[in-house]
């Protein structure tokens, strides 16, 4: 029974990534990102547990709940941690408009699948062939760093990339060991923490976070 | 033997909680200082421990100190402890709450490099990578002015993505290892030459985490963080950051390059590596030459050495030796050099080269120090600099990487200009006639730190018994011979 939904699952946790990843790069409002976020971290504590209960290893299912709680709910509910009021307010005014950015995350996904298959081959695995998604995220993640100019946008840029990672370790690999599974997760937790907090001084001292403003040092 | 191995972890972080718990006292400022001291003598006792033929371990393999780890854990220690020592801070100011967060952050740094240097997993050496710029992150936007602010933010953004870049060739790493009978992280293990790992994905892996690491490592076309968050941290945290953090990066690079030497040969890194060296020295050479900023220009000195240690790494076994040299003696002046330019902007009130004249007439106590740490810098010997640039460029010679050192050799030629000249505006010259002043004899801030260091550096290359032993030994690691 199970092993004939498996591939289904891999596939439909690996689209709801590419998916989630893509509506991340349309959406505009702040808010709506960081809710594609949350649903991303679901959708890669999911992709995780499937592989674990494939697999039988209970390792990764416990992985998959550490995912949940920090890319799912943790790191999502520290980036909206303000009045929902003021944050509904958040427009991201990026250096690309949607129809050149959606354009540009096409011919990433398709890059990403002409590098994958070229250097490694896609094998005749269901998590084989799902991982050029994990490489898609991490360009698209790159493209959200590159074109936003709010600080707390990029940091979601940078969250996609980590996702991105992530996917793309559980697909080729099956993930790593779980202690270095929860060093990771508490460094990209305090990244997150620090840059959030940077950005909180960013707002008192130029009154925004329009990260257009850092511009002073220069040679 | 193996409780060693755990003091420059325990110990730091053991009093960076010291230093939160204490109340508003002046001891509080000796927390840098007592760190670097445990990381240093358990370095040394490593070091005695490794030269007796010992690879003490523990924590069930976790931690490792052979050769090369012994030798980096005792130049984080020492250089660590000529920048806490050298740039400690008056008693007034270090009963402050600032104060506290600040030392028990330098603490927590020291921990982190000693972790990424100890650690025999290169997954558990990322993470320890990823804590030293999370524990620098607040330590370079402590003035909290909006300069250091962005400083911070290009930081953390840019050596975030670069490390996550080497989580990616991590990942790959692994995922070869997992094609195999052992799934290992271990670098021991992995460097073991009959493991059959697969040579497409430990291509991809090891491009990928050399990437990420050189970006930590400050190589250009990677390095556009490192001069701003070099030149708004304070003095000590400089110094800390350009002389060893750097370092700590580039030993990150060796051990991938041990591993992927043994499935796909040198050459793929070695172009990599001699590309973005190449690349650093002449960003250093183009922006040295108009600097107008005496903190960034010691920034720009530390991408030019470190270019030049990529392209010893690149070079191979032959260039090792001079690059493990390299990083003591660069690791050493360079503190003593952000702790100077820290005395003299706190006295001078202003980072600006051209407002900065005829110190060597107005303030000999600081401008002499600081003209010896420039000779040593820009490669005079006795100091070790020299004879490591030496040694690279002669094994790179001799290697058939002529064209590389020859391009190098030329670039090296250029930063030495720009930098006698940039000294020589800043030291050298009458004061204005109208002025009266009194010559400052005072060195603002313990004078022993640097005598400690300028004379370690000048001796150091000539002393073969143990300190050739131990860079030969830690040479035949990377080799996979020990």
């Amino acid at each position: 029974m199970f092993e004939n939904i498996y591939p289904q699952l891999i596939g439909l946790c690996a689209g709801a990534l590419l998916l989630t990843s893509a509506l991340m790069v349309w959406r505009h409002s702040l808010l709506a990102s960081i809710r594609l976020l949350a649903l991303q971290g679901i959708a890669l504590a999911a992709l995780v547990a499937v592989i674990g209960i494939a697999e039988g290893e209970s390792e990764l299912v416990i992985v998959s709940l550490l995912i949940l709680s920090v890319k799912g709910l943790g790191l999502p509910w520290v980036l909206a941690h303000q009045s929902k009021a003021a944050i509904k307010q958040i427009q991201e005014s990026p250096r690309l408009n949607p129809t050149a950015a959606l354009l540009t995350v096409t011919l990433l996904t398709i890059l990403s699948y002409v590098v994958v298959s070229r250097v490694f081959g896609l094998g005749d695995s269901s998590t084989g062939h799902a991982a050029p998604i994990g490489l898609a995220m991490v360009l698209i993640g790159f493209l959200l760093l590159i074109s936003r100019r709010r600080a707390r946008s990029q940091l979601i840029g940078f969250l996609v990339l980590d996702n991105g990672i992530a996917t793309l370790t559980f697909l080729t690999s099956g993930g790593v060991p779980i202690l270095l599974e929860f060093a990771f997760s508490l460094d990209v937790l305090l990244v997150v923490l620090i840059l959030h907090v940077f950005a909180g001084r960013m707002r008192n001292k130029f009154g925004g976070t329009a990260v257009d403003q850092l511009r002073e040092l220069h040679d | 033997m193996t409780i060693i191995l755990w003091i420059p972890l325990v110990a730091p972080l053991a009093l960076a909680g010291l230093s939160l718990l204490l109340g508003p006292s002046a001891l509080r400022r000796f927390v840098g200082v007592a760190a670097s001291s445990a990381v240093l003598i358990s370095g040394l006792l490593l070091v005695s421990a490794v030269l007796n033929g010992a690879v003490p371990e523990s924590g069930g393999g976790l931690l490792r100190a052979d050769a090369l780890s012994a030798y980096m854990i005792s130049v984080v220690g020492a250089v660590g402890l000529i920048a806490t020592w050298g740039g400690l801070s008056s008693a007034a100011s270090s009963r402050t709450k600032v104060a506290a967060s600040y030392e028990a952050l330098i603490a927590l740094f020291l921990a982190a490099m000693s972790l990424a240097v100890l650690a025999d997993s290169i997954g558990l050496m990322w993470a320890a990578v990823e804590a030293t710029t999370i524990a620098t992150a607040f330590l370079v936007g402590h003035h909290r002015t909006g300069r250091s602010l962005e400083a911070a933010w290009k930081y953390v953004i840019l050596g975030s993505v670069g490390v996550a870049i080497a989580l990616l060739g991590i990942g790959f790493i692994y995922a070869a290892s997992v094609g195999t009978d052992t799934p290992t992280l271990s670098w021991l293990l992995l460097s073991q030459s009959n493991l059959g790992l697969d040579p497409a994905l430990i291509t991809a892996g090891g491009a990928l985490a050399v990437l990420g690491f050189a970006t930590k490592a400050g190589l250009a076309p990677m390095h556009s963080w490192l001069p701003d968050a070099h030149s708004q941290a304070p003095a000590p945290v400089s110094g800390l950051m350009s002389g060893v953090l750097l370092s700590v990066a580039l030993y990150a690079i060796l051990r991938i390059q041990s591993i992927t030497n043994l499935v796909i040969g040198p050459e793929f890194l070695r172009t990599m590596l001699s590309i973005g060296g190449l690349l650093s020295l002449l960003v250093a050479a183009s922006l040295l030459i108009r600097q107008r900023d005496y903190k960034r220009m010691l920034a720009y000195s530390s991408i030019e050495h470190m270019g030049l240690m990529a392209i010893g790494v690149a070079i191979g076994p032959a260039a090792l030796p001079s690059v493990l040299l390299y990083v003591l003696g660069h690791g050493l002046i360079k503190a003593t050099l952000f702790v100077i330019s820290g005395r003299i902007l706190k006295i001078e009130g202003t980072p600006v080269i051209s407002d900065v004249r005829a110190l060597l007439v107005r303030r000999p106590g600081l401008a002499v120090p600081w003209l010896i740490a420039m000779a040593a810098i820009v490669g005079f010997p006795p100091f070790s600099i020299f004879f490591s640039e030496v040694g690279i460029i002669m094994a790179g010679w001799s290697a058939g990487l002529g064209g590389v050192v020859g391009a190098a050799l030329v670039l090296l030629l250029v930063i030495f200009a720009a930098f006698t000249r940039l000294t020589v505006q800043m030291t050298l010259g009458g004061p204005a006639k109208d002025v009266a002043f009194t010559p400052d004899y005072s060195a603002h801030g313990p004078r022993l730190p640097i005598i400690l260091a300028l004379a370690a550096t000048a001796t150091v290359a000539f002393v073969a018994e143990p300190v050739g032993t131990l860079l030969l030994q830690a040479t035949a690691v990377l080799g996979g011979s020990n």
